[in-house]
């Protein structure tokens, strides 16, 4: 399913030097056309559907539709990324709707202090087993 | 054909950026991430300076990008040398048996940093049902370090809330090095957006590697990383196979579309040694969309049959005629052989194969009816309901979309599983790559499999992880960080050892920038000299390069058009075909920085097919049936191939020296 940005919706993230979707994909398929200001998708064949260009886009003018060479038309999947879950509305071609929120993380964005707690490495033990913070377990 | 050259006479010269490290990580993803946060630990009271360089954003870069919803390997309360058993089964009997039980030893505790810094992972709920990561806090459960029980789907694996499952682990590894950067002063340690083409050897030591280079593919800004040490993590390589899907739909590939064999290339142009390259993985998914299996499987207790609905692993026929040619390798049931009792049942007629969600989904109906009641059951169902949907859309979202395109509902209706393009890796059911130094103090490790340091390749000061490792596969997500761990502190180790190193790459920065920027110089030379870019004698463009690598690979080199059947006569065909790309890829074309990149992952994606093709070519038998086979010897010899195959490519020559070592079971 490439993704692509509607027209009406998408503002270029206001001329910065890249806009959100550019800035995330993974694949590098994500461009700005500065004569128009609009994002789009270069590649569409190369794209994973990963949806980070969907999730990432603060107007919410990236969706995705489905790949034509095995995907019916009508149906689409919508996410609404927040700070701790996830909201889905999954659309199908028949017009039911499914909506799920699942969890994706426990702490605030940024606040990860990666060593806290640790002990500090102990270099004696470089060229054994185990990490810098334990002793890998024997069995 | 006339030699291309490059001296920017049709193309603007870049703007050179030189960095100076100690520890350089190439890649982005879970391996990569795990060398960064390992790394800055040990390395940061001692001065020494990491840098990383990745060629996507690291938030969302590497093959966990999407996220996942299950974490593969974790082992707690099993034994590692059970874990160690089953990777071997499942790899036919012949895996790196200290490299994977160092592994196992080591995993766990990447899955308890993950909890801690966010990563919500399902718990067991006192009355025996799931509760997610959000469910598990307000009922107040204990994280898995401290003893919390992980709700296991199969034995070695868990599930989790995974949607932002990179974006936490990135979080981690770029405080880290940031701790890293102020601690030792430089300006800048990771670098974003930066594709690493080339690995140079060293001026003054001819075994070692000096510097990595590449390009921005946002600014015109050509990079050289001088590092004493490089630990490599640029994954496994995806389409260059043709695959299943004929148009925009060939970016949905099971694996990640940007791994463009570029950990294997990189790796191959040092001349370090490769093994089990003949090596991959044909995952059977849901068809087309290749939406993951394993929860339908082990979670819902799923079958799946042929259309007649019979259990396409019990067919008489196929297990005698099976044993017969692999022994009992069949009996292993590993993946290889589901893949090719589900083939034979398929080339029977008996497709398409039907993953038979609506019963699995009906039987749990019934035992939740049963043990809770109606009201109580039907709340339950629900919350299964949403993780069945929760499966995909964490980790392989188009196929949600292509259930709700279909009208599928799974518990209404099954769904066709079919086996995909193969893929190259060594961090799944698979374990093409390199060969490495392994930790040496398993009792019984043979001499050459620990020579020195950790998951160092045979090019000295060079370190191998994640899905680049060879004969060790199924580490998954978690083990690829923890791999990532490892080869850091090892690697960190070999600095202190080898302070006095000093790199100096053997070409000059003229020299190395004219190389990797040939492809755009030769398009400004010739572009106008047609009317349609597209369509000019003088070029080849990416997009037809990777069509060519993958009709080449798939025709001849056992892909999906020959039911993964290949044999001596089609390898050597293929082999020559291959050459001819090989010497066209002199005259790759790129428009602009973006089809630079995709010019030289499709090189990438050349070697790494060749050095695949050529360890086919070299295992007389087919070891891997339901992977591919060698239809001159179909049948597994393990009197003459339980060995590792190994193999060694020289940049200059292009040529591949081939040998075997022997395989020693160490953990029993």
């Amino acid at each position: 399913m490439p993704s692509f940005v509607i027209a009406e919706k998408c503002d270029g993230c206001k001329g910065q030097d890249k806009t959100a979707c550019q800035y995330i994909c993974p694949n590098d398929l994500m461009t700005l056309d500065r004569e128009k200001m609009k994002a789009f998708n270069q590649e569409v064949d190369q794209c994973w559907e990963c949806y980070n260009c969907v999730k990432i886009c603060p107007q919410q003018a990236i969706e995705v539709r489905g790949y034509q060479d095995f995907t019916p038309l009508g149906a689409n999947v919508i996410p609404m990324r927040g700070t701790d879950a996830i909201m889905w509305t999954v659309k199908f071609r028949n017009g039911n709707l499914k909506r799920f929120k699942f969890p994706i993380r426990t702490t605030a964005e940024g606040t990860i202090d990666p060593y806290a707690g640790k002990p500090e490495p102990d270099f004696s033990k470089i060229k054994e087993s185990g990490f810098f913070n334990y002793e890998a377990r024997k069995q | 054909m006339e030699k291309e050259t490059c001296t920017f006479a049709y193309c603007a010269k870049p703007e050179v950026v030189e960095v100076d490290t100690d520890l350089l990580i190439i890649g982005g993803g879970m391996s990569a991430c795990g060398t960064a946060y390992e790394a800055a630990k040990w390395a940061t009271p001692k001065g020494i300076k990491i840098t990383m360089v990745d060629k996507a954003a690291t938030d969302r870069s590497g093959a966990v990008a999407q996220g996942l919803s299950a974490i593969n390997t974790y082992i707690g309360e099993n034994k590692v040398a059970d874990y160690v058993k089953m990777v071997r089964n499942d790899l036919m009997g012949i895996t790196r048996d200290d490299l994977v039980f160092d592994l196992g030893r080591h995993v766990d505790d990447s899955v308890h940093l993950f909890e801690e810094w966010g990563l919500p992972i399902w718990k067991k709920g006192d009355d025996g049902f799931s509760l997610d990561g959000f469910q598990a806090r307000e009922a107040g459960k204990k994280s898995l370090k401290d003893g919390g029980t992980p709700v296991r789907t199969g034995k070695w694996q868990i599930m989790i809330n995974g949607e932002s499952y990179k974006v936490i682990v990135a979080e981690a590894a770029k405080k880290a090095l940031e701790y890293n950067r102020k601690a030792t002063g430089v300006d800048q340690n990771l670098y974003e957006r930066v594709f690493i083409v080339r690995l140079f050897k060293d001026a003054n030591d001819p075994k070692r590697v000096a510097a990595a280079v590449g390009f921005s593919v946002r600014e015109h800004k050509f990079y050289v990383f001088r590092a004493k040490t490089m630990v490599l993590g640029a994954g496994g390589a995806v389409n260059i196979f043709r695959p299943r899907s004929s148009k925009e739909g060939q970016g949905r590939a099971w694996y990640p579309v940007w791994n463009s064999g570029s950990g294997y290339a990189l790796g191959m142009q040092a001349g370090a040694e490769m093994t089990l390259m003949e090596n991959r993985f044909v995952p059977a998914r849901f068809k087309d969309g290749y939406g993951p299996v394993g929860a339908w499987f082990l979670f819902f207790k799923c079958k799946a049959t042929n259309s007649l609905g019979e259990d396409y692993c019990a067919n008489e026929k196929h297990l005698k005629e099976a044993r017969e040619k692999y022994g009992k390798y069949v009996d292993g049931m590993g993946t290889t052989i589901r893949n090719h009792l589900m083939m034979q049942d398929m080339k029977a007629g008996k497709g398409p194969i039907i993953m038979r969600t609506h019963e699995a989904m009906a039987a749990i109906n019934k035992t939740f009816m049963e043990k809770l009641g109606d009201k109580e059951g039907k709340k339950k169902l629900k919350h299964l309901e949403a993780e069945a949907w929760e499966d995909f859309l964490d980790m392989c979202i188009g196929q949600a979309g292509l259930w709700a395109a279909k009208n599928i509902e799974p518990d209404k209706e099954p769904s066709e599983i079919m086996p995909t393009e193969p893929y190259l890796l060594g961090s799944h059911a698979g374990c093409a790559g390199f060969w490495v130094s392994g930790p040496g103090d398993i009792p019984g490790t043979p001499a050459d499999w620990a020579w020195g340091y950790n998951r160092m390749s045979t090019v000295p000061g060079l370190f191998m992880m994640g899905d680049i490792v060879g004969a060790s596969g199924h580490k998954f997500s978690s083990g690829s960080h923890a791999e990532g761990r490892i080869a850091a502190k090892a690697a960190i180790a070999f600095i202190l050892d080898n302070a006095g190193y000093k790199p100096v790459a053997r070409k000059s920065i003229d020299e190395m920038m004219g190389e990797i920027y040939r492809p755009y110089e030769i398009y400004e030379q010739y572009k106008t000299y047609s009317t349609d870019p597209d369509v000019n004698p003088y070029y080849i463009r990416p997009a037809m390069l990777q069509a060519r690598l993958q009709k080449i690979a798939d025709e001849y080199f056992g892909g999906i058009s020959t039911w993964y059947v290949t044999s001596k006569t089609m390898l050597d065909e293929g082999l020559k075909q291959l050459q001819l790309l090989k010497e066209d890829s002199l005259k790759m074309a790129a428009a602009d920085l973006h089809e630079l990149m995709r010019c030289w992952e499709n090189y990438h994606r050349i070697l790494s097919a060749e050095a695949h093709a050529r360890h086919i070519l070299y295992r007389e038998e087919s070891r891997y049936p339901g992977y591919y086979y060698r239809a001159d010897h179909d049948y597994i010899d393990d009197n003459n191939w339980k060995v590792f195959t190994c193999s060694k490519y020289d940049m200059e020559t292009g040529q591949f020296t081939m040998s075997k070592r022997p395989y020693v079971e160490v953990i029993n």
